[in-house]
């Protein structure tokens, strides 16, 4: 589903949180699995601001709405609009649902 | 006892002789060194052939070329400088040629006047030596070598005559110093006469000892200064070895008496006459006289090289070194001494930086090269491409470089291009020079490093700076420098697409100046055809109109070529593209008829990769047209051709045109007169092509037509060619049947086979093989031969060489199947008893195929019927077992397992139980199929008596210390317990787990995740009786307790999903929880394992409410372990979550809305 999301892999994400992992986690076995999981979209780490992962879960949100034939019929009755409109509406709202990103304040 | 009573008294006492000889061993091994074999095989150079050692030979220094896309860099020679020189190279060739062939001539004439066995007359000698110096007085721009002391005086001389040819006096003029080509051990004529100003750019690479050097030269001996070793194929006798310096004064004085010598002073007048002569003596101190060379450069090479006792592994600004070879001095002199850096030059301290970096890279310990490599890449730009590669090359280049050096010097290039990108062009001829030759290496490996750099450089480079380089060395003279060239070329056409180099292609090969320029292009594009294989097919037309003219081309070599070229793009082709090839088809087929040898050859190579592309109708009209010449050629006997019309042969009978009559009419004939004879199955390798080919052939002409030809062959007398008919038998029959074959044939054949068996004095698999094949396919057919081949077989079980009996067995092995088939049961039993009574056999291999036959045996009879019965057999296989031969254990196992399986009642419980003992130990066998086969035996024998007994051998055994054999048990247990239902073993487990002795424990519970793993959803039955015994391996103290518990847990929780245990899990999820912040590897592993499984068994939404408490936990750590549980979860169920996030609306502000409004709609 998550692909579905958004289709993109990022290949060679360079993420910060890679380096300040805890340090005796940096060795262990689950290291490789959990590089791989950072490498899909929509997954966390422990400096996730509140604002990404709700925007993760509204596009979540909005792609299974759009991915769920029921889902969507039932948010066209709901909204009174064709189902059509409602696929549409889900997959413009994925750019930005919650709103422009947080001011970056300067540390 | 007296002297005279006993006359044979030894004369002296001493030790046995064989004492003495092995103290004269143990001294001459004193100096012996075991290394020294292996290091020179690790060499590189030593491996190589002559032709791949040819890249010391060639001398190809291209100088460092202008970058024509950066601005104002007028540095460097460009494309037309670079072209003119290899148009003055070819012409120096042709002269060269001329003259020595000249002198050839006038030796010849010479010969009568000089007789050799007589001093000639003076006037003689000076005439020849006048015409001599003639000769290299004429030679214009004679390659002058750095060791051809150069004097002033020839410089004159020599332009003068140059400017009798128009090229040499362009040349001359134009070439300003700074264009001179500058080649490693070429010295440039107008150097020493330092009128002509500065060079601009030399580097040491190309630093030559010349008179305007010499200063700085003389203090090195020959080797140092980056000069390339030696440009012949003989490990060079260095100078600076110290096995080989001169003789000092000093020295010598310590040698000789005092007394009684006296130093001779060279004659009046004496100066060296031809140094040329002494091409091994460079300017070096001992010519000069004695030098302090204290503190130089090279005083420190010398000692780290020759004179000091050892090399250094500790070097000042590089810390310790893995090794440091004596070679390695000559290239890292500089850095091998300790020097006040403080008054070096930026330059020079860059240079020493690079080289400490190189020589840990190359020397160093892993860590250290590491480190090392990624200085260097970072700083890759800093350095500059110039100082990088002026150290980098000439080490590549370096004759005693061995695999792991150059791979790292390969590695530290690819790194380094990567940085440099666009600043490596003037550079890319003198990469291409070291790394071409990695491109004909026999190593894999080499040759993919060689290609990646290739294409990496011409992806910096881009493909017009790539093709302005290699262009001239595309009509190089060099043979070897094409070859290398175009491989090159290649690479880099599957690095920036064939269709950027098709128009440059196309051009090369329609070359009308020289053939070597088209010969170069086809070649070219047959090995972008090797090398891309089936990525050609959307240029095809392309690359093969680019090439077709080449057929008819004038020069032979040419012609050659682009028919070699055409089979390699027809064969990455196929089966596709055959309308491409429409215009060669009708030169190719002309050419056939025009040429002999090599070029029909690869003309006939051509065709018949071409043939099967074909449609059907086609493919047999010109299979028809080449065969006349395949007949021709069947009688030559070139070994080469040979192959290729065996080939084409197999090629053309595989097309579905070509009709079985017009093989068995036209092609067969022939083709077993050329090839069937006794000569061809001596060569491994024709011996392969013919059978391959003659089975090819028997796919359409049917398998009686082949065999009828070759049966009586059987019976030949020589054994290699019974072998080459046996197994070109066995291949027809086994793809093509024996229902062919009449009853006349088959008494033939099997006649010929029993014979061939029977005479066989090498055992090996093939007789036996087709024995089998054979009878197997004749099937019920063999019925009147069994009482005879059985005989065979039990007259050859009682041979005495072992061999023969293990074969007589293996053979048993295959038949029984048929002698069931055709009713004669009481041969296998007579069979059976006889290799019951061989079981005392004491070779392994040959007792294993005993067992194996036995086995056989009792397959096909059934255990009821079986001869001896099965409870005699049983017992004799216990001791058996213990055998440590895995062929042995193998075919036990498997008899015994068969035994349990069909005919356990027939053994009485006692005999099973001792098995059972045995069999453990098997669990741990190496092969896996033995412990599988033991596995499964566990499972029959405890279907068979009952779980009971064998589990409670099986608990015990959990006590042992011996790890291998808890674990082995544990497996066992689970089988136990997959085959006589979980209820059997869950209550005795359990009840095992109370002893406090911690082994049997653990046991316990590997035991139970190996139940759980196997029975799968059943274990929804066992899963409350589990829960209070996880309970308490969930809070053990011991960290494997809670690992296994966790495992338990994992195999628990995937076998139960969707069958209502919810509550269970639930419950047991709370215990593996806390367990999440673990940090050992094992243990975190199998707890996230047991939280996935839960994430099945429960659903997504249950797993993140226990996920999100420490999502935005204040400390760190447990915020990691909990964002990692939450990816997990959210890539395994991202959608499933949806419903199951909190409504965090309350969050919301003015500039954000968080409230998920499609989902508060109701209807």
């Amino acid at each position: 589903m998550s692909t579905a999301i958004s289709g993109i892999r990022l290949t060679c994400v360079k993420r910060p949180w890679c380096n300040n992992m805890s340090s005796e986690l940096r060795f262990t076995a689950t290291t490789q699995t959990e590089h791989l999981h950072a490498r899909y979209t929509g997954t966390g780490h422990a400096d996730m601001t509140k604002y990404d992962w709700l925007t993760h879960q509204h596009r979540d949100t909005c792609a299974s709405i759009v991915g769920h034939f029921p889902l969507s019929l039932y948010l066209a009755i709901g909204d009174n609009e064709s189902i059509g409109r409602v696929k549409f509406e889900m997959t413009e709202r994925m750019l930005q649902p919650c709103g422009p990103p947080p001011e970056k304040d300067d540390d | 006892m007296s002297t005279s009573t006993s006359p044979e008294q030894l004369q002296s006492y001493t030790a046995p002789k064989e004492v003495l000889d092995e103290f004269h061993e143990m001294l001459e091994e004193e100096g012996f060194d075991p290394f020294a074999e292996t290091a020179n095989k690790r060499q590189i150079a030593a491996r190589q052939s002559d032709y791949q050692k040819k890249r010391f030979l060639v001398d190809r220094e291209g100088g460092v070329s202008k970058d024509a896309f950066a601005d104002g860099s007028d540095s460097g020679s460009d494309y037309a400088e670079a072209m003119r020189m290899v148009r003055l190279e070819k012409e120096e060739q042709r002269v060269r040629r001329a003259i020595e062939e000249k002198e050839r001539r006038e030796r010849e004439e010479g010969q009568n006047k000089m007789d050799l066995d007589r001093t000639p007359p003076r006037e003689d000698l000076e005439a020849a030596a006048a015409a001599m110096n003639a000769n290299t007085a004429a030679t214009p721009r004679k390659k002058r070598r750095w060791d051809v002391v150069e004097p002033g005086a020839t410089l004159p001389d020599q332009s003068a005559t140059e400017k009798s040819t128009e090229w040499s006096k362009e040349a001359l003029e134009q070439s300003t110093p700074k264009k001179k080509r500058s080649r490693w051990d070429a010295t440039p004529a107008d150097m020493s006469s330092g009128a002509l100003g500065e060079t601009p750019k030399r580097s040491r690479w190309d630093q030559t000892p010349v008179a305007g050097q010499v200063s700085n030269i003389l203090a090195t001996p020959l080797g140092l200064g980056g000069l390339p070793s030696l440009p012949l194929g003989v490990p060079f006798p260095s100078m600076d070895d110290k096995h080989n310096r001169y003789l000092s004064d000093e020295e010598l004085d310590a040698v000789l008496p005092a007394a009684g010598y006296v130093i001779v002073p060279p004659p009046e007048g004496y100066a060296l006459q031809n140094p040329s002569r002494k091409l091994l003596a460079p300017p070096t101190p001992h010519l000069t006289g004695f030098q302090i060379q204290d503190d130089s450069d090279a005083a420190a090479t010398l000692a780290a090289a020759g004179l000091a006792p050892e090399a250094p592994t500790e070097i000042p600004g590089v810390g310790a070194l893995a090794f440091f070879k004596a070679e390695d001095a000559q290239y890292f002199g500089k850095i091998l001494k300790e020097e006040d850096e403080s008054e070096l030059s930026v330059d020079e301290l860059k240079e020493r930086k690079i080289m400490r970096l190189l020589l840990k890279i190359k020397n160093g310990t892993p860590p250290v090269r590491k480190t090392a490599l990624r200085q260097i890449t970072d700083k890759a730009r800093d350095f500059g491409a110039g100082p990088l590669f002026d150290k980098i090359l000439p080490l590549l280049m370096e004759r005693t470089l061995e695999d792991q050096e150059r791979h790292l010097l390969v590695k530290v290039i690819d790194r380094v291009l990567y940085k440099l990108d666009d600043l490596v062009r003037p550079y890319v001829h003198k990469i291409l020079v070291v790394i071409e030759p990695l491109l004909i290496d026999e190593d894999y490996y080499a040759r993919v490093e060689g290609r990646e750099i290739i294409s990496n450089l011409s992806k910096a480079a881009g493909l017009a700076h790539m093709i302005s380089t290699m262009r001239p060395d595309i009509d190089h003279v060099d043979e070897y420098v094409r070859n290398t060239t175009a491989r090159a070329f290649s690479v880099v056409a599957s690095a920036l697409g064939i269709p950027s180099l098709l128009p440059f292609l196309k051009a090369v090969c329609r070359s009308k100046k020289s053939w070597q320029a088209r010969h170069t292009g086809i070649r070219i594009v047959q090995q972008i055809a090797i090398m891309m294989g089936c990525a050609v097919l959307p240029h095809l037309r392309n690359l093969v109109e680019a090439i077709a003219h080449g057929l008819s081309d004038e020069q032979q070599k040419v012609r050659t070529m682009t028919a070699l070229g055409l089979a390699a793009l027809a064969e990455a082709a196929a089966p596709y593209g055959i309308e491409s090839f429409d215009a060669v088809l009708r030169p190719l087929w002309i050419g056939i008829r025009q040429h002999r040898g090599k070029g029909l050859a690869a003309f006939l190579k051509a065709i018949g990769f071409i043939i099967p592309l074909m449609d059907p109708e086609y493919a047999s009209y010109y299979t028809k047209e080449v065969t006349v010449i395949l007949i021709r050629e069947f009688q030559s006997s070139d070994e080469e051709m040979k192959k290729i019309v065996l080939k084409v042969v197999k090629q053309c009978a595989a097309t579905e045109g070509v009709t079985p009559g017009y093989i068995k009419e036209d092609i067969l004939p022939e083709f077993f007169k050329a090839f069937w004879v006794r000569r061809m199955a001596l060569d491994r390798r024709n011996y392969r092509q013919v059978v391959e080919t003659t089975v090819e052939l028997a796919q359409k002409a049917g398998v009686a037509e082949i065999v009828g030809r070759i049966v009586n062959d059987l019976k030949d007398e020589a054994e290699p060619y019974r072998k080459m008919v046996m197994e070109t038998i066995t291949k027809v029959v086994t793809s093509l049947g024996a229902s062919d074959i009449d009853e006349r044939l088959e008494i033939r054949l099997v006649d010929g086979i029993i014979y061939s068996f029977q005479e066989q004095t090498t055992e090996d698999q093939v007789m036996l093989d087709g024995f089998g094949t054979v009878v197997n396919a004749l099937g019920i057919r063999v019925k009147p031969y069994l009482t005879q081949i059985v005989t065979t077989v039990l007259w050859r079980l009682n041979n005495k060489s072992a061999k023969v009996r293990q074969q007589a067995a293996d053979l048993t092995t295959r038949l029984a199947v048929v002698i069931k088939q055709c009713g004669e049961d009481q041969l296998l039993s007579k069979l059976g008893v006889v290799l019951f009574e061989q079981l005392g056999e004491e070779y392994p291999d040959t007792l294993g195929s005993i067992i194996a036959a036995e086995g056989a045996i009792a397959n096909v009879v059934g255990m009821t019927q079986m001869q001896p019965p099965v409870k005699d057999i049983l017992p004799r296989m216990t001791p058996i077992l213990r055998n440590r031969h895995e062929k042995v254990q193998e075919a036990s196992i498997n008899l015994i397992g068969r035994i349990a399986d069909r005919g356990a009642e027939f053994v009485p419980a006692r005999e099973w139980m001792r098995i059972c003992f045995e069999l453990l130990d098997l669990l741990k066998a190496h092969k896996k199929g033995i412990r599988r086969a033991a596995v499964n035996t566990f499972g029959y024998i405890a279907k068979t008596l009952g779980p009971q007994d064998v589990l409670s051998v099986l608990l015990t055994n959990l006590r042992v210390q011996e790890r291998q054999s808890r674990v082995c048990s544990t497996v066992a247990i689970a089988i136990v317990a997959e085959t006589c239902g979980p209820f059997t073993c869950i209550p005795a487990i359990l009840n095992e787990y109370r002893t406090s002795e911690l082994n049997v424990r653990t046991g316990c519970l590997k035991a139970l995740s190996f139940v759980f793993e196997y029975v799968g959803p059943q274990s929804a039955f066992y899963c409350d009786s589990v829960v209070s015994m996880l309970e308490d391996a969930l809070t053990d103290r011991d960290l494997v307790h809670r690992q296994t518990a966790s495992t338990i847990v994992k195999h628990l929780a995937i076998g139960v999903a969707g069958l209502g245990c919810e509550d269970s899990m639930i419950h047991l999820l709370n215990l593996v929880w806390p367990n999440c912040f673990e940090t050992s590897p094992h243990v975190i592993g199998a707890v996230m394992d047991a939280i996935e499984a839960m994430r099945v068994s429960l659903g997504p939404g249950v797993l993140l409410s226990y996920v999100l408490q420490g999502l935005f936990h204040p400390a760190r750590k447990v915020r990691e372990v909990y964002w990692r549980i939450y990816n997990a979860l959210y890539l395994g169920a991202a959608d499933a979550l949806v419903p199951f996030y909190p409504d965090l609306g309350e969050l919301t502000d003015e500039r954000n809305v968080y409230d998920r409004h499609p989902l508060q709609i109701w209807l």
